[in-house]
């Protein structure tokens, strides 16, 4: 289900196909937006990502790598 | 996945750096050398020196060691020699690592103790408020610098190679997958590894210099780098407003501490005699 | 007992060192301590220890910091000019609370002043050297012999307390030779840090125990703890907290405080029916000795006090003191740096009055003697 509540020692986080997202770390800078190859992802009205096209994501991990705050993590 | 979560202390989180600001990415760069290494956190040690950067160790779960401005690689040293057990991570800033420090590093680089010795260079001094540094391109403004800084920079890997290491490489936060794989290059050498880590700060340097946001800043280290391959077969007209990255140096040379283990079974000897 | 040996106070200092169990030393050479690090660079190696030699005293104090984190007994030498230079990584280790000795071996100043002359002119430099708030710990010797038992003691105690601890020493007793007869290894104690108690799972560097002196793991020891020289809580870790600031750093200053009757050590010589006592350390507590020895001899009522560790200072010693002469003499080699301590607690009880030099020469037993015949 998208947007399920996981928990990863013991910090929340809520899953989108192969992403996890963290919320409450993300800064909404935008990186992983800008730099994923499939247009994943897009940054909300409350300045934070949120998960546009989960079915289009290929687990590249860019945006985990990429992430300054730690706030994306990638299954592959 | 979720490895990062293994080597951070995520009671500290969310961290203080700004929005955008890259040394969130060298950090996870740094976590996965480690990983991919299989080290005992328990031998890592981080230390880092004052600013922006120096905040880094606070959030690693290593041994970790918050120091004075610029002295970062004293204590590390200090550390190394002592126990040459640890692993010996330092984090600095271009400030940090150039100009306070600038003397520290060199002779770090000259002694070639095994350090990884990562620089993250963002031309500015980030948290004081955006004052120049040694890196400060030419031209460009700061809060010191309100009619564009006079002071040309410091060529960074020049100055490494003038004073020794093994290892010194260059990378930028935009080149993830090259940024890791030097610096883990750089955590597997013995000897003492510099790796300068391009990075941005929007809210000091970018702002200032009309350079846009930290999207717009990363797109930059991508159209304005080279890989140093690349590089080679490029004129000095096409290389003009180009910054090289990669690994340019990679040798085997004698390290500090195992020499130094070696002078004291000399020293056993002659003690004995 | 061992037999008798001739060695100068910096000798005497390595020997001492070697034998309460440092064995790192991290350095750069000034003059007049720099037999200190040529000695060492020859001996540490040769029992397993390590000597580096930094490329400036900034960073030899960062070492020694770093290696004691490390687990290693540590220390370094230097001298006035060094000593100002030391003072930015002596804070850090006074706020990060880690074990380290600091061998100050004194030379006239300001800036690079008087090289190769005695002189007294650290003994407010220990005390405020750095910004902040920090009870400090500086030990004075007055021979060769005292240089190796308080240089032990230094050891000892920055051990026991986590902190950086300063031997002063005066120029003349680095380099005099004095013959010496060193105690057995076994008659010397040896202090090693408090650690956190084996098997514990939580552990707060700078936890506030009843004796205000956190117990310390060594890097490695799997703790994987912080340490900062901003301002911290209990587990080490920045705070802003006006709360968590105030107590954490009250329990920084009363691990002194708490302590300092301990801590504080004074020799006293014909005080009890003195009515005209000095107060002096170092090496001219030898020549005023002298001046008191010839002033009893001539009728004169003369005592001496003679602090063995300076900082913290023996205030209740003096004023105990300063109740009971009429007049005190303070005879050192600067302007007159530790005469305002006395007259802190001397005021309104006792006049205090100084004999002072600061051109680089001793100060005589003579120089002494006229000024107690002046106020006798």
């Amino acid at each position: 289900m998208s947007g399920e509540k996981v928990k990863l020692k013991g910090i929340e986080w809520k899953r989108y196909g192969p992403l996890l997202l963290n919320r409450e770390w993300c800064k909404g800078c935008g990186i992983c937006v800008a730099f994923c190859p499939k247009n994943v992802l897009k940054i909300g009205e409350d300045s934070k990502v949120f998960v546009d096209k989960e079915e289009d994501c290929t687990s590249c991990t860019l945006c985990e790598l990429r992430c300054p705050d730690f706030a994306i993590l990638v299954e592959r | 996945m979720a490895k990062s979560l293994e080597y951070i202390r995520l009671d500290k989180f969310p961290h203080v750096w700004c929005p955008g600001c890259g040394i969130g990415i060298v950090m996870g760069s740094i976590i996965r050398a480690v990983d991919k290494m299989e080290i005992n956190k328990n031998d890592v040690v981080m230390v880092s020196g004052i600013g922006c950067s120096g905040r880094m160790p606070g959030y690693c779960d290593f041994n970790t060691l918050h120091t004075t401005h610029g002295r970062a690689l004293s204590f590390a040293t200090g550390i190394k020699l002592a126990n040459p057990k640890f692993k010996v991570i330092t984090v600095m800033g271009d400030g940090d690592a150039l100009a306070i420090g600038g003397n520290h590093l060199i002779h770090a680089a000259r002694r070639n103790i095994d350090i990884l010795a990562i620089i993250i260079n963002n031309w500015i001094y980030g948290m004081t408020g955006g004052q120049y540094s040694p890196t400060t391109p030419l031209g460009s403004f700061a809060t010191t610098a309100p009619y564009g800084q006079v002071e040309p920079p410091f060529d960074v890997l020049k100055l490494i190679k003038g004073s020794g290491a093994s290892y010194i490489a260059r990378g930028t936060v935009y080149h993830i997958r090259e940024l890791d794989k030097l610096i883990s290059g750089g955590l597997q050498k013995k000897g003492f590894a510099v790796v300068e880590v391009i990075s941005q700060c929007p809210t000091s340097f970018g702002r200032r210099n009309k350079m846009g946001s930290a999207v717009e800043m990363m797109k930059r280290q991508k159209e304005e780098t080279v890989p140093v391959k690349k590089a080679e077969k490029m004129s000095k007209e096409e290389l003009k407003g180009k910054i090289v990255r990669g690994l340019f140096l990679d040798e085997e040379r004698d390290e500090y501490t195992e020499r130094y283990e070696k002078l004291i079974a000399k020293a056993k000897e002659v003690h004995q005699k | 007992m061992s037999k008798a040996r001739i060695m100068s106070g910096n000798e005497a200092v390595v020997e001492g060192a070697l034998v309460a169990g440092v064995r790192f030393f991290g350095g750069y050479p000034i003059t007049p301590s720099s037999e200190i690090a040529e000695v060492l660079s020859r001996l540490l190696p040769q029992v397993g220890g390590k000597f580096i030699q930094m490329e400036d005293e900034l960073s030899s104090v960062g070492a020694i910091v770093g290696a004691s984190l490390a687990g290693i007994k540590s220390m370094t030498a230097t001298s006035g000019p060094g000593f100002s230079l030391m003072q930015e990584n002596m804070g850090l280790a006074f706020m990060a609370e880690v074990p380290c000795v600091i061998v100050d071996v004194q030379r006239g100043g300001p800036s690079t002043g008087l090289p190769t002359k005695v002189s007294q002119s650290d003994v407010m430099q220990v005390r405020w050297g750095r910004h902040g708030d920090q009870n400090v710990i500086a030990l004075v010797p007055s021979s060769v012999r005292e240089s190796f038992d308080l240089i032990i003691d230094c050891v000892n105690l920055a051990e026991e307390y986590r902190m950086p601890v300063v031997l002063l020493l005066d120029e003349v007793i680095s380099h005099m030779r004095e013959k010496v007869i060193l105690p057995e290894k076994d008659e010397i104690k040896v202090i090693e840090r408090k650690k956190p108690p084996k098997g514990q799972e939580k552990y707060f560097p700078y936890e506030i125990t009843e004796d205000a002196i956190p117990p310390m793991a060594n890097f490695g020891e799997g703790y994987r703890y912080h340490v900062t020289g901003l301002t911290h809580d209990e587990t080490g870790f920045p705070t802003s907290d006006p709360e968590k600031i105030n107590q954490v750093m009250r329990r920084l200053y009363q691990k002194i405080e708490k302590h300092k009757e301990e801590i504080i050590k004074v020799e006293e010589k014909y005080t009890e029916d003195a009515e005209i006592a000095i107060f002096a350390y170092g090496s001219v507590a030898r020549s005023a000795y002298s001046a008191v020895k010839e002033a009893r001899e001539k009728g004169i009522k003369v005592g001496l006090m003679r602090p063995i560790i300076l900082w913290p200072f023996p205030y209740k010693k003096v004023s105990d003191l300063a109740n009971k002469v009429k007049r005190i003499i303070v005879p050192e080699m600067n302007m007159g740096q530790i005469i305002a301590e006395v007259k802190k607690v001397s005021f309104g009880k006792v006049k205090v009055e100084g004999v002072n030099r600061i051109d680089g020469e001793l100060i005589t037993p003579s120089e002494i003697m006229a000024k107690i015949e002046e106020v006798s």
